[in-house]
């Protein structure tokens, strides 16, 4: 067989490879010789034939069947063998290799090697791709060999220790003993890697940290004094050529002894204290013309912005950050961007002494340097300067590439919503986002935008006119033209009265507008929930437009048989109402309420279905355990807008016995609960026992009270509730309220809740209702007996909150009641 | 395809560290900008095997045209997934303007990079990293290069791939710094090719 051909002919034959077919030709004919010469166990070749291998391993070929060759290189004698070997290991293998284990006694092997040069190789190929299994097994050589005064192998060892520590944290002790002298060392090379690797271990350990800054201060050895000594030996040292970067000794010893101080400093003021002379000492001697001074400079501020500096010295690193900021060089103005944002949270004022350097960032044409300022930007606004930085801020968002038009529409949503300086301007913003990057917001940004403007009900004329304009002739930003639509539905009255007080009002007509929203319906641009969204909005148009409802109908009848199901389903649905239920048609449409912003950790409520035209309604899904069911109680309470409230737990119909009447006992007697869990399984009490005070045993109605008048206390979507009083004779302080609910619509309501809250100079009782289904047709009733006792004979007051299951979807409702008859309290 | 482009030959033999003031970074290049190409960004999520803590957690050499030169991971990846990184990377970078600065984030990382001559050094580090020290490290892997082959060119660097990585070697190990004297570190090089060449001679075997 003749000899393969040799490594550097081999490149130079592949280099002239005309095309990609050519060159893979090449490969595949050498790597049939490769692999035939392995097969016959040539050893004599094999170092050069895993050379060629790993050549072509560069270009892109499959080299795997090289990996056993590479062990038996490593196993061989010779060192030009090993060399390649471990090299061909390192790139080959990688740690998922089961030829990995077999590597490991080879290694061992050439750990206790008489050369250092193939000691060396082996803990560079340890120290750079070791498994933890093998971390484990050569641990011990490791640490015999950082112990040894050969400082060739000993700052390899060192590095070595860092990847076992990495890849087996509790292997960490087994390497403490050893770092008791590294710092003595002169070797630049040990005194760097032994920084690395107390570094790693102290950032890994708290116990390791907190041992070398306390332990060490009662000996002669302590961490941070030695540190400081190095680091004063390398700043006011003479030029030393050997480890000279442009006139700067050593930086990258100086930058890891500057990282290590960092860590030791850190929420530790003793350590803070010794080393800020050190540190004052490097930010102004070193010598900043070149990258390597600003590198270390860098390095500095970043420690002292992280210890427990003198603020004298906090006052100097920002200060050089901002010079940092002016510098010509790109590089030095990232970092200063990085670093400033680091800061920001904690020195948050010096850091708005830039803002505008900052701001100009924002157009700098380098992609990195405008997401550092862009994220700069955003920490950076406050209430006082709101509106110029969201000026910069959107007319970046306007001239920024795509990648940056999500995390700029969000931070610009969140800042208006921490900051806005009202609401006109906080609608404004949101609608210029959406305007100019409509495609690239969040999907919450439109339940939210429509939330906000709901909430602002002086706005409405203006917004409706503002949204209509803006999407005259333009349906192409889909969130723009959802909340537009909505808000033409909502307030399509005032649009068209043009009874706008904060602009120039616009004259449109309802044929207008409608033609508008179909051109939206038929508008190929128009995903299928903003066809939703139209055809809705159409709907509702029906009861605050006049003369146009004939084309109303036309329109939804059209789309009665659309092939898009929700769309079809929709239009049916509002067909049916035109047909059979004219006379709801008014009151089902009628305007939204105001939408209650929860604040709560949970979802928020808002009606995310495009438009629902009933109020409120929820999707049925169940409450999520946690926060929920209190927050509900709360909002309750909050609705009867003081604190000093008492919830009440309404008690469930069921046939479960009463437990005791004890349970209730406590309810009352602590009424200063809050929040109690509403949906929560109340408790259940069949045949409630009297528990007001002295009442017990006692009748309790008594007729003396027939005169006192029902009241309504709730009339809406056919669901009536009527309250009748009647007075106790034995505690004239105590009103008894029977509640009477009836349904006058077509169908049952089922699952029906009563819940209702006094202020806390009552205390209030509910007792259980005769059902939880209110019969359609106003066939039957559910009464429930409400107690309150009111011994200071204060006007009654009552919140209600009402749930229930109509027509398939959950409702809630809450009302309240301010009717009572003065009889009935005073 | 042509592998070769006209004039690549010529550029790959342009000295690395050619006037530029050695001992020192260059300044901005200011040349035509590179091609742009589309980046196509593969949505991989962050290494699934990473190191924590690794300083550099790899290093790729590769040419104008996009051709790698060398590969150096600190961490460990499939060698399937290592491919799609260096080609995102590559096209990243070759995609920059020159005046851009030379960081880049890249998934949780950031890369930092330089371009001597015809050829790109690109370090992958941690957000917490010294991105200006990085650049350091790099132009120090230069000079040692430059020490060792005199003049250094990317032809030498083709040709000789594996003493680049024998020379890295000694510079860094697990991605930190191992050695930060330049005499010290082709010392050690130039003392194993000594006992290679030795070995060689006396065995009078071929050498690769």
């Amino acid at each position: 067989m003749p000899a393969p051909i040799r490594l550097r002919e081999l490149i130079r034959t592949i280099r002239t490879a005309r095309t990609q077919a050519e060159e893979r030709e090449m490969i595949q004919k050498e790597c049939a010789a490769i692999r035939s010469s392995f097969r016959e166990e040539d050893n004599t070749y094999r170092c050069r034939n895993v050379a060629k291998l790993l050549y072509m391993h560069m270009l892109g070929y499959p080299a795997h069947f090289g990996q056993l060759e590479c062990l038996k290189l490593i196993a061989s004698q010779k060192f030009t063998d090993k060399r390649i070997g471990y090299l061909g290991a390192m790139l080959l293998l990688d740690e998922r290799q089961d030829v990995h284990l077999l590597m490991t006694n080879c290694i061992k092997n050439d750990l206790n090697h008489s050369t250092q040069y193939v000691q060396g190789l082996a803990l560079c190929t340890l120290g750079c791709m070791g498994s933890s299994e093998m971390c484990r097994d050569l641990a011990g050589e490791v640490e015999k060999l950082l112990k040894t005064s050969n400082s060739y192998l000993r700052k390899k060892a060192a590095l070595c220790a860092v990847h076992v520590i990495r890849k087996v944290p509790e292997l960490m002790e087994m390497f403490l003993p050893a770092t008791k002298n590294l710092l003595n060392e002169k070797n630049h090379g040990v005194l760097h890697t032994s920084v690395v690797l107390l570094t790693e271990m102290c950032e890994r350990s708290p116990d390791m940290l907190a041992h070398f800054r306390k332990v060490r201060q009662l000996s002669s050895s302590q961490l941070v004094p030695q540190l400081v000594r190095i680091l004063k030996n390398l700043i006011m040292s003479g030029y030393s050529p050997e480890h000279d970067v442009s006139g700067i000794s050593d930086p990258f010893l100086q930058v890891r002894i500057l990282r290590l101080l960092r860590i030791l400093g850190r929420n530790d003021d003793d350590s803070s204290e010794a080393m800020n002379d050190i540190l004052a000492q490097v930010a102004t001697n070193t010598e900043t013309s070149k990258n390597v001074g600003n590198a270390i400079l860098y390095e500095t501020v970043l420690t002292i912005m992280d210890i427990k500096s003198e603020s004298g010295l906090r006052v100097l690193a920002i200060n050089i950050l901002g010079r940092f900021l002016l510098n010509n060089d790109k590089n030095i103005r990232y970092v200063a961007l990085t670093s400033l944002l680091k800061t920001v949270q904690t020195d948050h004022n010096a850091v708005q002494r830039h803002r505008s350097t900052i701001v100009d960032c924002l157009k700098d044409l380098d992609v990195s340097i405008k997401r550092r300022a862009m994220e700069l930007s955003f920490a950076l606004v406050n209430g006082n300067n709101v509106r110029g930085m969201m000026k910069e801020l959107l007319y970046f968002l306007d001239s920024c590439e795509p990648e940056f038009k999500a995390d700029c529409a969000s931070g610009i949503f969140l800042a208006a919503e921490k900051y806005a300086p009202s609401k006109r301007w906080h609608i404004d913003t949101i609608m210029r986002v959406l305007t100019t990057a409509g495609s690239y917001v969040r999907d919450d940004a439109v339940p939210n935008l429509i939330q906000l403007i709901t909430n602002s009900v002086e706005m409405h004329a203006y917004t409706v006119q503002r949204l209509y304009k803006a999407i005259l002739g333009d349906y192409s930003q889909q969130p723009l033209v959802q909340v537009a639509s909505w808000c033409i539905g909502e307030y399509g009255d005032l649009l068209v009265s043009g009874q706008c007080e904060e602009e120039e009002p616009i004259q449109v007509t309802e044929d207008e507008v409608l033609d508008i929203l179909e051109s939206v319906l038929i508008s190929n641009m128009s995903a299928s929930v903003t066809r939703g969204y139209a055809l809705t909005a159409i709907m509702k148009l029906s009861t605050r437009f006049t003369c146009t409802v004939n084309r109303i109908k036309k329109v939804v009848s059209i789309y009665g048989s659309s092939i898009d199901v929700e769309l079809q389903q929709r239009a049916v649905e509002y067909n049916a109402l035109f047909k059979k239920y004219d006379h709801m048609r008014p009151a089902l449409l009628e305007r939204m309420p105001v939408m209650e912003k929860i604040t709560t950790n949970g979802p928020t409520e808002i009606v995310q279905t495009n438009g629902e035209t009933e109020p409120a309604v929820l999707e049925t899904k169940p409450p999520p355990s946690g926060l929920q069911p209190a927050s509900q109680a709360n909002d309750l309470l909050d609705l009867l807008g003081g604190s000093d409230i008492t919830p009440v737990i309404p008690t469930a119909p069921t046939s479960k016995p009463a437990s005791a009447g004890g349970e209730l006992l406590d309810l009352l007697g602590d009424l200063n609960l809050t929040g109690s869990p509403v949906s929560a399984p109340a408790p259940q009490i069949a045949q409630p026992p009297f528990l007001l005070d002295g009442l017990s045993s006692q009748p309790l109605f008594n007729d003396i009270a027939a005169g006192i008048p029902s009241i309504t206390a709730y009339n809406k979507n056919g669901l009536k509730i009527d309250f009748a009083f009647e007075r106790s004779n034995t505690n004239p302080s105590v009103t008894v309220i029977t509640i009477q609910a009836s349904n006058s619509t077509e169908l049952d309501m089922t699952d029906f809740v009563f819940q209702a809250a006094v202020p806390k100079t009552f205390q209030l009782q509910l007792l259980s209702p005769s059902s939880s289904v209110i019969p359609a047709f106003n066939s039957g009733t559910i009464t429930q007996v409400i107690k309150v006792l009111n011994p200071q004979k204060q006007q009654l007051r009552m919140r209600i909150k009402l749930t229930y299951n109509h027509k398939g979807s959950a409702m809630q409702d809450l009302a309240e009641v301010n009717n009572f008859p003065p009889q009935s309290w005073q | 395809m042509l592998l070769l482009f006209p004039g690549e030959v010529a550029e790959q033999e342009a000295k690395l560290l050619f006037a530029q003031g050695r001992g020192e970074l260059p300044g901005e290049e200011r040349e035509d900008s590179a091609p742009t190409l589309s980046l196509p960004q593969t949505s991989l999520a962050r290494c699934s095997n990473v190191t924590p803590g690794l300083e550099i957690h790899f290093i790729l050499l590769f040419s104008r045209q996009g051709k790698l030169r060398l590969q150096k991971w600190y961490t460990t990846l499939p060698d399937k997934e290592k491919k799609k990184i260096i080609r995102e990377i590559v096209q990243i970078i070759l995609s920059r303007n020159q005046k851009t600065c030379s960081f880049v984030d890249w998934k949780d990382l950031k890369l930092v990079y330089k371009r001597y001559a015809s050829l790109y050094f690109c370090c992958a580090i941690e957000d917490q990293d010294n991105e200006l020290l990085t650049l350091e490290v790099v132009h120090r892997y230069v000079e040692l290069l430059d020490r060792y082959f005199g003049n250094v060119c990317e032809l030498d660097i083709i040709f000789n791939f594996e003493k680049a990585y024998f020379i890295l070697d000694e510079f860094i190990i697990g991605g930190e710094v191992q050695e930060t004297s330049k005499r010290s570190a082709v010392k050690a090089i130039e003392d194993s090719d000594m006992l290679q060449e030795t070995v060689e001679e006396y065995m009078n075997k071929p050498a690769f």
